[in-house]
């Protein structure tokens, strides 16, 4: 076992490939190394971290096949341009949730703060609870990068702004009957992507730059899938969430500010 | 709606001289020119000529003058011309102008009234030609001391980076300057031994080869960064601000979104490449050192974390908290710094100039106790080597260079960077466009620009009385103002010319 490893009691391994870490007083910067070097080691497929917390960028710079358990509440940026592996949060998460993340799955069993999805790539981030403002701002797509966030609950303010690509889903299972979700300037500068909400919101919570329609065939397969995934990793009834309808927002136009700007140059003026 | 506004510039054939060859017609990317078949006429619409003298620099016999358009306003010193043709573009637009370049006012330009000490009788100046000039840098953090035991260092040194010269080329993204422009910036650095950086647009993946040589950018757009992008670079830069438009964002309009600009920046193609005006997870310095350290993970800590901001009022207390907050470089925009397209009234009346910014930077970090935990670059608008050895002599460990570089290859400041049809072949996207910027010559403009920048550098140095660069880094007691007030004095910590 190497000095780095060595840092952090190895609790148990239960099965093959599974290893135990407390984290318990430790820095991040230690745990993350350790689980660095802990995932590049031949045979190890699933990591277990108990008592985190508050240890910023788990994830951050583990590559591959990996699955990270982690019991506790992990800091910011867990899982900042990650790319690959596969996170559980048996707790609540900080801010950053997936920050600009690439590929790999984050699964967190709570709420999650502020800029969960941030300028997210790729992968798929899963919340049971809500999240809080500015979640999937600027999310976006590459040819088959397509990420995917889906919220139990309600999200805060600034929902899916300046959105470029990928799917964002509100449930709004937290709400109470007839209750509206929280956020408010859903979609602000949204110029690609699709966010579909289950649950009440007023137009008036709504940025200028979406538009309001009914999913259509292939977009209710799309959320199928999608709740199908969610209902089995938090113990809901797919069906019974599918029961209910969900609202489709979209931009309006790939270039929402075009017609605010102007070439300064007198050629590109309409003349005559 | 009628236009208007009126030509700005005046084309001159001398029919004389004209052999009807039609370069100029397939020259003008603006298409001003015309050849006329039934008239053997080649026929100019000056309205739309931006001056950029393409035409008249290929054109084979030198038939072609393009001026400033004669035509006069009754003069008004409140009512410049330019003043009365932004009210009328607006009108006719009602739209924000945008521009390309760095702003164009006549603000005192700080270098030119900055002047150099020389050796004289005592410490007898250094003749470049036959001794050895260092002027090879290192950017990164600097230990605050060096421990030793047994005669070995043990200190952890953090990461740092090596250039041949404090010369290095500014933040142009693909899809504001070409793929071929890019190139010659790769190619350039990697000849000279220096850095290039990439901008915030992306990485394509045929320039990964140049990892070495070049500073990759994490922007509010995020565009193109992912762990590979990180991790093949040599530094990387999270760009705050930028001294062309501080305070704002970009975007790229989605006609320039091609196919291989979309891939580089991983985004859909056709779609406006917004960047957000705040990197949205970043409101605070302590927000700003999360990322510094999300960076530092992602890149195992073995790569230097530059913060880039324009410099503004505050930049000094600014650049102590990036300092703080963890960043290995700071890199300081000026108001003069160009751009690939940003609003005229921002670009014109936002910032402040980078000499003052430098100066307080460099200050307010010594005075702190801390200028040695970060590398300060300053960019925004280097004309020539003068400027860049008394910004070393301010405080900078390194100079960042655009326009001057982008001159080299050819750029006139015509200021249509944005406009996407860069007659230079230098911000064009259209192939057929800037296909004619050979990238080859162009990183040949560019190597011998740096190498003659370079070779004045040393003679200067030399004439110091200095043979290493570091000697002269924030030795302001080498630099006399003259022409410049008190409080200015004060600002860039120099004496007059004299005292
Ligand atoms: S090439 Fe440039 S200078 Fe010549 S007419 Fe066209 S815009 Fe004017
Ligand atoms: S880069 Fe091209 S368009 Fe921009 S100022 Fe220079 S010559 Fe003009």
């Amino acid at each position: 076992m190497s000095a780095q490893v060595e840092v952090l009691e190895v609790l148990a391994a239960p099965g093959a490939g599974c290893v135990t870490l407390d984290a318990r007083g430790r820095s991040y910067r230690e745990l993350n190394r350790t689980l660095r070097s802990l995932a590049t080691r031949r045979g190890v497929s699933r990591i277990s971290v108990t008592n985190v917390l508050g240890q910023r960028y788990i994830g951050t710079n583990l590559r591959g096949e990996i699955e990270v358990r982690l019991y506790g509440t992990p800091g910011n940026d867990l899982g900042a341009f990650m790319d690959g592996p596969v996170i559980y949060v048996y707790g609540n998460a900080q801010d950053g949730v997936g920050n600009t993340m690439n590929s790999g799955k984050i699964v967190v069993y709570g709420n999650a703060g502020d800029i969960a999805a941030m300028s997210m790539r790729g992968g798929k981030i899963f919340v049971k609870g809500n999240v809080g403002s500015r979640s999937a701002i600027h999310m976006k797509e590459c040819g088959e990068k397509k990420p995917l966030l889906v919220v139990g609950g309600t999200a805060h303010d600034f929902f899916g702004e300046y959105m470029a690509g990928g799917t964002a889903i509100l449930l709004g299972l937290s709400l109470g009957p007839g209750e509206y979700h929280k956020a408010n300037f859903i979609g602000t500068g949204m110029h690609g992507g699709e966010i579909f909400i289950r649950g009440r919101v007023d137009p008036s919570q709504l940025g200028a730059a979406v538009k309001i329609s009914e999913p259509a065939g292939d977009d209710m397969r799309r959320i199928a899938d999608a709740v199908g995934e969610f209902a089995e990793l938090f113990g809901y009834d797919a069906g019974e969430i599918m029961h209910e309808e969900f609202l489709k927002l979209s931009p309006k136009s790939l270039r929402p500010f075009a017609e605010l700007y102007h070439a300064g140059s007198r050629d590109s003026l309409q003349l005559g | 709606m009628k236009s208007y506004l009126l030509p700005q510039f005046a084309v001159h054939r001398d029919d004389d001289r004209c052999i009807r060859c039609k370069v100029c017609v397939s020259q003008c990317s603006f298409g001003v020119h015309a050849y006329d078949d039934e008239d053997d006429e080649i026929r100019s619409n000056e309205g739309a000529c931006v001056g950029c003298q393409r035409c008249a620099t290929l054109c084979p016999t030198g038939a072609l003058v393009i001026r400033r358009h004669p035509h006069e306003f009754r003069p008004n010193a409140n009512w410049s011309e330019e003043m009365l043709l932004d009210v009328k573009r607006k009108a006719e637009t009602g739209a924000v102008t945008i521009t390309g370049m760095g702003n164009d006012k006549p603000h005192r330009v700080y270098w030119d009234h900055l002047l150099l000490n020389a050796s004289q009788v005592t410490n007898p100046s250094i003749d470049p030609l036959r001794e050895p000039m260092e002027l090879r840098t290192f950017l990164g953090r600097k230990p605050d001391g060096l421990l030793f035991k047994d005669g070995r260092l043990i200190t952890d040194i953090p990461p740092q980076v090596m250039i041949e010269t404090p010369i290095i080329f500014s933040a142009m993204s693909y899809g504001a300057i070409s793929y071929q422009a890019q190139l010659a910036f790769m190619q350039a650095a990697q000849e000279l031994g220096t850095l290039c950086n990439t901008g915030e647009g992306g990485w394509p993946m045929d320039f990964r080869r140049f990892g070495r040589n070049v500073i990759v950018q994490c922007a509010s757009g995020r565009f193109g960064v992912d762990p590979d992008y990180l991790n093949q670079a040599a530094i990387v830069e999270i760009k705050i601000g930028q001294g062309a438009k501080p305070g704002i964002g970009g975007h790229l309009p989605g006609e320039k979104v091609t196919a291989a600009v979309a891939a580089t920046r991983m985004i859909p193609e056709g779609t406006d490449a917004l960047s957000p005006a705040p990197q949205h997870d970043i409101y605070s310095i302590e927000d700003l050192s999360m990322l510094i350290y999300a960076l530092k993970e992602a890149t195992n800590y073995e790569k230097p974390i530059s913060v880039k901001i324009a410099a503004v009022h505050n930049a000094a207390a600014i650049a102590s908290g990036m300092v703080r907050a963890g960043a290995d470089i700071i890199a300081i925009d000026g108001f003069r710094g160009g751009t690939g397209a940003a609003p005229r009234v921002i670009r014109d009346n936002v910032g402040i100039p980078i000499e003052l910014a430098l100066a307080a930077i460099d200050e307010r970090l010594r005075r702190e106790g801390i200028r040695n935990r970060a590398s300060i670059l300053v960019a925004g608008g280097f004309r020539n080597s003068a400027d860049i050895i008394k910004a070393i002599a301010l405080g900078a460990d390194a100079v960042y260079i655009g326009t001057a570089a982008l001159v080299a290859m050819g750029c006139t400041l015509c200021q249509q960077c944005n406009t996407g049809k860069c007659a230079w072949g230098i911000t064009a996207q259209d192939p057929y466009i800037a296909k004619r910027l050979n990238p080859d010559i162009a990183t040949r403009r560019l190597v011998n620009l740096v190498r003659a920048w370079t070779l004045e550098i040393k003679e200067m140095l030399g004439g110091m009385g200095i043979n290493s660069i570091e000697s002269l880094r924030g030795n302001r007691l080498h630099l006399r103002g003259i022409g410049l007030q008190e409080w200015e004095l004060e600002v860039l910590g120099v004496k007059g010319a004299g005292q």
